[in-house]
């Protein structure tokens, strides 16, 4: 018996097969619409699709998880109710929330369904943590990257709530869900469009032999000739803190980095962490593929005791280089 | 019901003596009706304000004002929960929650809601009011268009709305210090930096155009929130509430301006071409408009 649930992304129906044939224990996906917290061009699940998605996974003893974590606009409640309606029906081993209301809908709706927290929710401590499942009945909590595992492990110790944390991919170092960051450059935000820093925003403009990465009307980074141009999230760009125009501008809130906290399977273990999450609905299937599987052998050699494989993903993380993020004390 | 004008929390760290001599002032001078007051972003910097803490509750209480209790924005670390449960044993003063957290240890005591708990719609002011909330703070981000919805319902549920109308928006907070990594520390070892940054540390991209403004922990917007121009449309919609976010600039004038336009004595147009002579930041009402936050829309859209 493994101690932690593998969870896995999928943002097309290929990427859920990639990611049940590679060892997931359970995939999360969502609909291809503003209620779900990646909602991108060409990503994302039909009701159909969905159907189909369920069929797969439950016949290899997978689960699906459907997440509807962006807040519903005020005014126009009904797709978010309908998302976890359809959910419902079509079978989906749990739906993840993380507005007020819509968990106050589906545990009145629909009582049989398995409500998780989501980490747009943003519940770092015990306090919060109850009133979730006191008033709701949330069963799961996907934590937000601002603890560190000392810190998990507490909280483990005092709620009976399982818990499930990002072990890979893409990082935030603001707390998930009260950020507008992106809303503030672009007008579009996580919490209400699901996008971030959206590529309908984005420009490359060429100054000489440098290449500048814009959004909305800011410069977010610019790279020297033979520097990879990555990707300009709000968050990870080079901006001059003190203000003005510097030579030497600094990754002020993050680096272009991304999470990898296999090392820390040990303490994740010892804090009773039940589920390990990967994040990356917006990756390709071979991606998927790629990571899923790497951290089943890590995961299943972990649980025989065995010496935890070294990952060959170094191609795989943003600018090549991994951080164990928030999880440990000095990144703060 | 007569519209409140609110006076947030002092968001940046301030020495305390400045931060005494303010509130003195406001409870003089500054024609507000409600005060909140609590160090809301950095458990680390309350220490400083505990010693004058009762004095200043207490002038402005003297001076007729509401005063309110804010919770912390963000509670993870024991420090942070700990100065939640403290904060949460003074029953004296009415409280406005800013996490989840203190919301669940403010059941069955009168408190507000804060703009750092996402209240986004209509079902979610439904469940805050069932759950003895008296008032709702909005999040800055929200359209004209969701802010009416919410004002609405909002009444209905015998909630007092409220909208932030000026101040530098909040953007997000983190459990990293921004102040402490721009200075090469740790947050454990962070020298109380931000204390070099009364109004917020100005962060500006590559171009050296200005764009952000960072408080510890905290990111806000570099222009000022500045919704006077709208006030008679919120006003419309069933807002009750305004609040005012300290800056480093005479607060003083800055209430009474607002003041005077919730009174019908100014124009908020009248008040924005004041708010341009008081202070070389830009100022902001994009989220409001349904734009990005950073933008100004100039003439007042057509009423909703």
């Amino acid at each position: 018996m493994n101690p932690f649930e593998l969870i896995c992304p999928a943002g097309n129906p290929a990427a859920l097969r990639a990611a049940v044939d590679a060892g997931a224990d359970a995939v999360y996906l969502g609909f291809r619409d503003e209620t779900n917290a990646r909602n991108f061009p060409g990503l994302n699940f039909s009701r159909a699709e969905l159907a189909e998605a369920v069929a797969y996974a439950h016949a290899r003893s997978v689960q699906v998880f459907v997440a509807i974590n962006t807040y519903p606009q005020a005014g126009n409640l009904a797709p978010w109710q309908r998302a976890v309606d359809d959910a419902a029906r079509l079978k989906a081993d749990a739906v993840i929330l993380a507005d007020l209301g819509l968990l106050d809908y589906a545990a009145r709706h629909h009582p049989e369904l398995r409500l998780h927290l989501s980490v747009q929710a943003s519940a770092a401590n015990a306090e919060a943590i109850r009133l979730y499942r006191d008033a709701f009945r949330v069963r799961r909590v996907v934590l937000p990257r601002v603890l560190t595992v000392p810190e998990i492990a507490r909280l483990n110790a005092e709620v009976d709530v399982e818990t499930e944390v990002f072990v890979f991919g893409g990082l935030c170092p603001m707390a998930e869900g009260r950020c507008s960051l992106s809303s503030y450059a672009t007008g579009l935000s996580p919490n209400k469009q699901g996008v971030c820093s959206p590529a309908s925003h984005v420009r490359y403009e060429p100054r000489g032999a440098a290449l500048a990465s814009r959004l909305g009307g800011f410069t977010i980074n610019v790279f020297g000739a033979g520097e990879p141009a990555g990707y300009p999230t709000l968050c990870k760009g080079r901006f001059v803190p003190g203000g003005g125009a510097s030579a030497d501008p600094a990754y002020l809130f993050e680096e272009p980095t991304s999470l990898n906290a296999l090392e820390l399977l040990p303490d994740l273990k010892a804090a009773k962490v039940c589920a390990l999450k990967i994040e990356g609905r917006q990756r390709g299937k071979a991606y998927i593929a790629a990571v899923v599987a790497a951290y089943r052998r890590a995961l299943d050699a972990f649980a025989r005791g065995q010496p935890v494989p070294s990952l060959d993903l170094d191609a795989m993380v943003e600018g090549g280089s991994q951080t164990t993020g928030a999880y440990t004390r000095a990144w703060r | 019901m007569k519209p409140t004008l609110t006076l947030g929390p002092v968001l940046f760290n301030w020495p305390v003596q400045r931060w005494r001599d303010f509130y003195a002032r406001i409870a003089d001078e500054a024609p507000v009706d409600a005060v909140v007051v609590g160090e809301i972003v950095c458990s680390k910097r309350a220490p400083f304000l505990a010693p004058v803490m009762d004095e200043v509750i207490g002038r402005l209480a003297a001076a007729g004002k509401e005063v309110w209790l804010a919770t912390p924005i963000l509670v993870g670390s024991d420090r942070e929960r700990t100065a939640m449960r403290d904060l949460l044993e003074c029953d004296l003063l009415p409280m406005e929650a800013n996490d989840m957290g203190a919301l669940a240890l403010l059941e069955g005591r009168r408190h507000a809601v804060g703009p750092f708990i996402n209240s986004y719609n209509e079902a979610t002011l439904a469940w805050l009011a069932g759950r003895g909330a008296v008032a709702v703070s909005l999040p800055a981000e929200l359209p004209a268009a969701a802010v009416a919805t919410m004002a609405k319902m909002g009444t209905a549920l015998g909630l007092s709305m409220e909208v932030q109308v000026f101040g530098r928006a909040p953007l997000a907070i983190s459990a990293r210090c921004y102040h402490a990594r721009a200075h090469g520390l740790h947050k454990d070892g962070c020298q109380f930096v931000c204390g070099n940054d009364p109004d917020g540390m100005p962060v500006s991209t590559v171009d050296g155009q200005p764009f952000l403004s960072v408080n510890g922990t905290q990111t806000l917007s570099h222009g000022y929130l500045a919704l006077a121009a709208e006030m008679d449309r919120l006003l419309a919609m069933g807002i009750r509430r305004f609040r005012l976010s300290p800056q480093d600039l005479d607060m003083v004038a800055v209430a009474k301006a607002f003041r005077a336009v919730l009174d019908g004595e100014r124009s908020g147009p009248d008040v924005v071409a004041e708010l341009r002579r008081m202070t070389g930041v830009p100022l902001e009402n994009g989220f409001f408009h349904n734009m990005a936050g950073v933008a100004y829309a100039g003439a007042p859209a057509p009423a909703a």
